[in-house]
């Protein structure tokens, strides 16, 4: 997951933001990272570039950008299927 | 009857440097742009994480407007709805459209997008001091004092604001340069009479 916040961090320029200060099950919207729509996009180009994995449902954002954890999981679970 | 408005603050940024009332406030020792301005920002003390998030025009305005308020302005004295920004520049937000139109080639990159526009700049300072007044973004060939003197002195003398930000924000590749100056119908900062001359002579004062 450390690996994920770097990315995380490098793509929405959060300069001041290092991958410590963001919890695994830390809510990425709103109180937490405080992040906005725009992030959210980022976060889908983020899978695509990273992973190769599109979001295939828009209904399934909320759950997978929640935390780092379900982020983590997400991705665990789509790249086991890609191969 | 000839209603005169003043210059209470100025702020001029360009390759040398940053310099509010026509002094010296930061010398800029990077090599790049993106680094000269989050210097600057750590420099100041800034305090706003979205600023690491905007694009280059972006930027360069709103840290000329941050510094260009700070001890200078009292916001409480007026209204939100009657504080305005009126800026202008030659390349609009062109710089930031080639880098857009560059990673469409893989991805195209949604948080480019949103800066694809001029006038997003105006936004940026809107959100952040929370003025609420007229603001409008044009684009000329080249640093146009006397249409900045006649628009802004139309809506203060007009009572449609009562303080207006207003300048010059331009920005293509490595070359920029900004000049904004807060205009006030009382003079609180320095006595300077909000005309063409006086505007064109702080916009002069620095060639870098």
């Amino acid at each position: 997951m450390s690996d994920l916040k770097k990315q995380i961090i490098d793509q929405l320029n959060l300069q001041d933001t290092k991958p410590e200060d963001i919890g695994d099950d830390q809510p990425l919207f709103v109180d937490g990272l405080g992040l906005d729509s725009i992030d959210s996009l980022e976060l889908i180009v983020l899978l695509q570039q990273q992973y190769k994995i599109k979001l295939s449902n828009a209904v399934e954002g909320p759950q997978v950008f929640r935390t780092v954890r379900t982020m983590a999981e997400y991705i665990t679970a789509h790249q086991v299927k890609n191969i | 009857m000839i209603i005169e408005n003043y210059i209470t603050s100025s702020c001029l940024i360009d390759k040398q440097g940053i310099y509010k009332n026509e002094m010296l406030l930061y010398e800029n020792k990077e090599i790049s742009l993106s680094d000269f301005f989050l210097a600057a920002y750590r420099n100041f003390e800034l305090n706003y994480p979205k600023f690491h998030k905007m694009d280059n025009l972006c930027k360069l305005g709103w840290l000329a407007t941050e510094i260009l308020l700070k001890d200078s302005f009292y916001k409480n004295e007026y209204e939100s709805k009657d504080i305005g920004v009126v800026l202008s520049n030659a390349s609009a937000s062109l710089d930031t459209d080639i880098k857009y139109f560059e990673s469409t080639k893989e991805i195209a990159s949604p948080a480019l997008f949103v800066y694809t526009l001029p006038n997003i700049v105006i936004g940026e300072i809107c959100i952040r001091h929370h003025f609420k007044g007229e603001n409008a973004f044009f684009i000329f060939e080249e640093y146009n004092s006397g249409f900045i003197e006649q628009y802004v002195n139309n809506l203060l003398n007009n009572n449609i604001l009562q303080a207006c930000i207003c300048g010059w924000v331009e920005l293509l590749d490595n070359e920029f340069k900004t000049v904004i100056f807060l205009i006030e119908k009382k003079a609180t900062g320095q006595n300077i009479l909000f005309t063409k001359e006086n505007i064109n002579k702080i916009y002069l004062s620095k060639n870098g």
